[in-house]
């Protein structure tokens, strides 16, 4: 047989219709759901007298909107809580399972997934959110759609889809101390620019990649979406299966056995040919800090904010006199010099017990910086924030002088009350540093769990490799 | 969805790079619960200052390219976040032909969803457009999808490429849900041999109890 990639492999395990000429019909394992983009799917249902397909393998939570603290309270929002109705409601009349927001295993839709095992290696699984491209650290197939394709999985567990080219990003070498997951991630879309992984599936390789936990791992595939990929992938090992193991939705004993040796084989075939290879060296990587408005605007934490006129096309020299323009920053001033205002340790990118371990491990004993406003630290799950506490992760983080709230998406992108004001800076360690992604106006420097509390604990930037904590992971 | 076949309209040019779906329609706006009424938060953050007032200086606003309906864009137009409401706003606000040199997938998909057609031309041509779109008050072009072709009223004349069956879908509107449907054995007969289920060994604290066969 023809030596395929995993993507392959599972693309073709899922077919259900293929004829030349048109896209292919791919059978979605998983649909997972929230309040944010899929009412008007709902609706339209509705509106044709379809129903839900598969309401056992279609889950819905509450995330993008949820206050982080006194959910007990009415919701004063009113968009947010017609929002919680909707879905709520939605989910009754269908028979979809969900998890409200005061449910013990509410969080961030692409925290719970994995946490509860179920997501599973060698599925397909969808959403309405671009980082459902985390999910691919176990080896599933998990990519964001748009809420047409929402109704249409809704109604038919299926999803009309073109195959994607492959892309195999290897890693090698070891991570230096204080270089992470987030470091490896920011430094290749950095590489290969916000646009280098369109129209392909990237899989994830190498000693670095192998080296990573899977929170590491899950950090690097939600934001293979930020180098324009339609997902990022890692082959199922020990470290998947380890991790698998005794969560709710995951096989046991005997099935459990059977269930690895289906997972091990999924890997992609030795001989197997990618469409494109990017390779990196690990070693060569330092802590990474934004400095303008799209993850591909980074640098070194040793580096300077750079000069428009450094780069040689035209549309990039526009974009980063823009960037400049909006981030208030001037060419040539060290990232270690930039002064922050507000500090956000949250996210699907990086909310998992071991970002709050490593930045509880940096602010230990110590108090953030007198010149912040506000740092806050929002747990990717309750079951995280249960885990946190059980550990004493939650006293660290406030006798230190963070706030320690519930579950969500939060200020990663502002949709409910946690919102960064207009021309304040923040050190966040999500995903995303658009214009107003985090409030109108608002400046984010994307960066790393450990690089923010380290920011934290300064008020500015910070080398996490010059200070002697053991932060690294 | 309405079909498109052919469309003839004032071109707007924006000259931004990475154009991503936050700026299309900032999150707030993600909390509405329908498909329409997008048009007028559009651009929202660059298009208005203090609250609704008109930003002069964002391209949008300028008179000569009121009532636009077709959008010149720059590499990689709707990254970012896979909202719809990017596109509902797209079409909602008017446009109903996009142009630029490359577009982010999921955004791309998402303009057959809804009726608008996104045309991908080479980056010389697209820069050729914009010049003639920046010196010609009330630049015009039509878009004519059975031919795929771009033509202005000065001579140019442009061919494009796109996939066969996206060209379908448009030029008929069809409902791709129905589609799918219509391979109902296929369906039912993949769930026979892989029997997709997801079965739950510990309890976990759902809040509505799932699903009654």
């Amino acid at each position: 047989m023809r030596p395929r990639t995993m993507y392959e492999k599972i693309w073709e395990a899922h077919l259900v219709h293929e004829a030349p000429g048109q896209p292919a019909l791919i059978y979605i394992d998983r649909h997972l759901i929230h309040e944010g983009t899929s009412p008007q799917a709902f609706a339209g249902l509705k509106a044709t007298g379809r129903k839900v397909r598969r309401p056992d393998l279609t889950f819905a939570v509450m995330d993008h909107s949820v206050p982080t603290k006194n959910r007990d309270l009415p919701i004063l929002d009113a968009d947010a809580a017609a929002q919680f109705e909707a879905l709520a409601r939605n989910c009754r009349e269908t028979g979809v399972q969900l998890f409200d927001m005061h449910s013990r295993n509410q969080g961030i839709v692409h925290i719970i997934g994995p946490e509860l095992g179920i997501t599973q290696p060698g599925q397909t699984i969808v959403c309405g959110d671009s980082h459902t491209s985390t999910h691919g650290a176990f080896g599933t197939l998990a990519f964001g759609i748009g809420t047409s394709e929402v109704e249409h999985v809704l109604a038919t567990q299926c999803l009309s889809q073109f195959r994607s080219k492959t892309m195999h990003v290897l890693v090698h070498g070891k991570r230096p101390r204080g270089v992470t997951a987030k470091d490896l991630i920011l430094a290749m879309i950095g590489r290969m620019g916000i646009a280098g992984g369109m129209g392909h599936v990237i899989e994830y390789g190498g000693e670095a990649i192998r080296a990573l936990s899977m929170e590491g791992r899950m950090t690097v595939c939600n934001m293979s979406i930020e180098a324009g990929a339609r997902a990022g992938m890692v082959a199922p090992d020990e470290t998947t299966f380890a991790y698998m193991e005794d969560r709710p939705f995951v096989p046991r004993g005997k099935e459990f056995q059977q269930a690895v040796a289906r997972w091990k084989a999924i890997d992609s075939d030795p001989e197997a040919k990618f469409d494109a290879t990017v390779e990196l060296d690990a070693a060569a990587i330092a802590p990474q800090v934004t400095w303008g408005t799209n993850p591909g605007m980074v640098s070194d934490v040793t580096g300077k904010v750079p000069d428009p006129a450094s780069f040689l096309d035209p549309d990039e020299q526009k974009a980063a006199v823009r960037a400049l323009e909006y981030m208030g920053l001037k060419p040539g001033t060290r990232l270690v010099d930039i002064p922050l205002d507000r500090v956000f340790i949250g996210s699907c990118t990086n909310s998992r017990l071991e970002d709050l371990r490593a930045a509880a491990r940096v602010l230990a004993g110590k108090k953030i910086a007198r010149s912040l406003k506000e740092a806050l630290v929002v747990p990717g799950s309750r079951m995280v924030k249960a885990a946190a506490e059980k550990e004493g992760l939650d006293r660290i983080f406030t006798d230190a002088g963070f706030e320690w709230r519930d579950a969500g998406c939060s200020m990663c992108i502002g949709m409910n009350p946690d919102v960064l004001p207009s021309g304040e800076r923040c050190a966040s360690t999500s995903n995303r540093n658009f214009e107003g992604r985090q409030g109108k106006g608002g400046r984010t420097h994307l960066v790393s769990p450990i690089m923010a509390a380290a920011a934290a604990l300064a008020g500015h930037f910070v080398d996490i490799r010059e200070w002697d904590v053991d932060g690294a992971e | 969805m309405q079909p498109f076949s052919n469309h003839t309209g004032l071109v707007m040019p924006l000259d931004r790079v990475n154009v991503d779906t936050d700026q299309m329609i900032p999150k707030q706006f993600c909390k509405l619960l329908t498909r329409e009424g997008y048009g007028r938060l559009l651009f929202f953050d660059w298009r208005y200052v203090d609250g609704e007032k008109p930003n002069p200086d964002f391209v949008l606003n300028w008179p000569r390219y009121q009532g636009a309906s077709i959008l010149l864009t720059r590499a990689n137009f709707g990254c970012g976040s896979s909202r719809e409401h990017a596109p509902w706003g797209v079409l909602d606000y008017g446009f109903r032909v996009l142009i630029g040199p490359s577009f982010a997938d999921i955004f791309y998909n998402n303009c057959f969803k809804n009726g608008i057609l996104p045309v991908t031309l080479p980056e010389a041509q697209v820069d050729d457009l914009f010049r003639r779109a920046e010196q010609h008050l009330g630049y015009r072009l039509s878009a004519d999808l059975p031919n795929q072709t771009i033509a202005d009223e000065l001579g140019l004349q442009i061919t494009f490429h796109i996939d066969p069956f996206r060209k379908q879908i448009l030029l008929k509107g069809l409902d791709d849900i129905g589609m799918t449907l219509g391979h109902e054995a296929e369906i039912t007969s993949f769930e026979k041999r892989h029997q997709p289920s997801a079965t739950m060994y510990d309890p976990v604290d759902f809040s509505t109890p799932g699903p009654t066969k």
